[in-house]
């Protein structure tokens, strides 16, 4: 059987990262990111990276760690309100940006993991997002054509792993990670905690193991909450 | 006296029928779920995975793992599943949600609608917010009448980068509230706020509309 479970997050990463590469993490504003994968990339050398992602983190957590050290020269988003740092070198030219709709986002990525180029969709048709893309009408109303993206290397974070890299995410954590999963040559996940094959109930496994090559027990699972929002009341 | 925030929250509340599926923006729209009428029963969905969203959490019940699109943590239903962000916007584009109501910078008379950008200002991106206009059936917009420097944001055309062409239905601002039944059909004027006169309206509102009935 083919060792997926690697010691650290420095091994599972060995011999995968270069120089101008792209990387696809997962998570949806803080929540569900590779925390302990992004620290680890922080502390690489690697640079010049593409990064696909929802959003871009905080300046001091998740993927705006990458930002602050310099390492990231191209975000592909949907929303990235949240960071000082990205703005500064976004509106310096450091940093190119390429926005997406949400919804289109993850279809490319879902697309770039199913082996499907290119897809039609009426979201931004005939807005500055569908400019420069092939417009077609069906049934009269008018879609753009969007690409697929793939990733070098897919980052995701999951609530359990087997050691066959089957995963189980937990609640709204599990937001892009599966479709990151699948859109990865290479695909790492960290997990909450690593169970022995077997264990897991096969029709509850959410990504199956043949989409994770490498899969680490998560050092750190801050999961820092962005809005804490409460009510009054007893629990 | 115009309407408060609170109020344009009732009134798009009001909209929401038993058994909807419905997504609510960031902001105003997020308040609208304090007034659904007791005996409406609504599904609300966030983009980022989540069917059938609970309450603000107690502050023991807090859980980083379950938050809504605004980032906020929320608690979870009975009838709460969860899929991945793809499924979420299939959801979306694919036309299973009933209503969704949103912010906006401005509105036109076509029902175009701009709320994501302005040009030379740092632009934090569209979000969900175009997939929402392209495939949900109903599309309510709560904003200001006004701008801060008094400018009308309801307008023959809008002046920022579209969002979506012709995707608003219903229209309701602290002034007033406009309303058409198809999107070929104009804006007609459903409902003034208490004290606005339609020379007020008319003044601070760029965009042509239909008055009939008690309005004219």
């Amino acid at each position: 059987m083919v060792e997926k479970v690697y010691a650290d997050a420095a091994s599972a990463l060995d011999g995968l990262l270069f120089d101008g590469m792209t990387l696809a993490a997962g998570g949806f504003g803080l929540c569900g990111i590779p925390e302990t994968l992004i620290d680890e990339i922080a502390r690489s050398a690697v640079r010049d990276l593409t990064i696909i992602s929802n959003n871009a983190g905080v300046d001091d957590y998740g993927l705006g760690l990458l930002l602050r050290s310099k390492q990231v020269s191209k975000m592909i988003s949907s929303y990235v309100g949240e960071n000082k740092e990205f703005e500064r070198q976004y509106l310096s030219g450091e940093l190119e940006l390429e926005f997406n709709p949400q919804g289109t986002l993850a279809e490319r990525i879902r697309a770039g993991g199913a082996g499907i180029p290119a897809f039609f969709t009426q979201t931004g048709a005939r807005t500055l997002v569908s400019e420069g893309k092939e417009e077609r009408l069906f049934d009269g109303k008018p879609y753009i054509l969007e690409t697929s993206l793939r990733a070098d290397v897919a980052l995701v974070k999951a609530w359990k792993g087997d050691t066959h890299g089957n995963l189980v995410f937990r609640k709204s954590a599990r937001n892009f990670n599966p479709v990151v999963a699948a859109c990865g040559k290479v695909t790492v996940a960290e997990v909450e905690e690593i169970v022995p094959v077997g264990t897991l109930d096969p029709d509850q496994v959410h990504t199956s193991g043949i989409y994770v090559q490498r899969l680490i027990l998560a050092a750190k699972n801050e999961k820092r909450i962005e809005k804490r929002t409460t009510r009054e009341g007893a629990a | 006296m115009p309407w408060t925030r609170e109020e344009l929250a009732a009134r798009a509340a009001a909209e929401l029928r038993d058994g909807y599926f419905v997504n609510l923006g960031i902001g105003i729209p997020t308040l609208v779920a304090n007034y659904i009428a007791p005996g409406v029963d609504v599904t609300l969905q966030s983009e980022n995975g989540m069917l059938g969203l609970g309450p603000f959490p107690t502050e023991s019940q807090v859980d980083a793992d379950i938050i809504n699109a605004g980032k906020q943590t929320i608690t979870e239903l009975d009838r709460t599943s969860y899929v991945s962000s793809a499924e979420s916007f299939a959801m979306i584009r694919g036309g299973h949600i009933d209503l969704s109501v949103l912010g906006a910078m401005e509105v036109a008379e076509n029902g175009d609608l701009a709320n994501w950008m302005v040009p030379g200002r740092m632009i934090k991106g569209p979000g969900g917010a175009m997939d929402l206009v392209s495939g949900v059936r109903r599309i309510i917009v709560l904003m200001d009448h006004r701008a801060k420097d008094g400018t009308p944001k309801f307008r023959r055309r809008c002046s920022l980068p579209l969002t979506g062409a012709n995707v608003v239905d219903l229209l309701i601002t602290d002034m007033a509230m406009f309303e058409r039944p198809d999107r070929q059909s104009p804006f007609m004027l459903r409902e003034v706020a208490p004290g606005v006169s339609l020379e007020e309206l008319r003044a601070a509102t760029e965009a042509d509309f239909l008055i009939q009935g008690a309005f004219a």
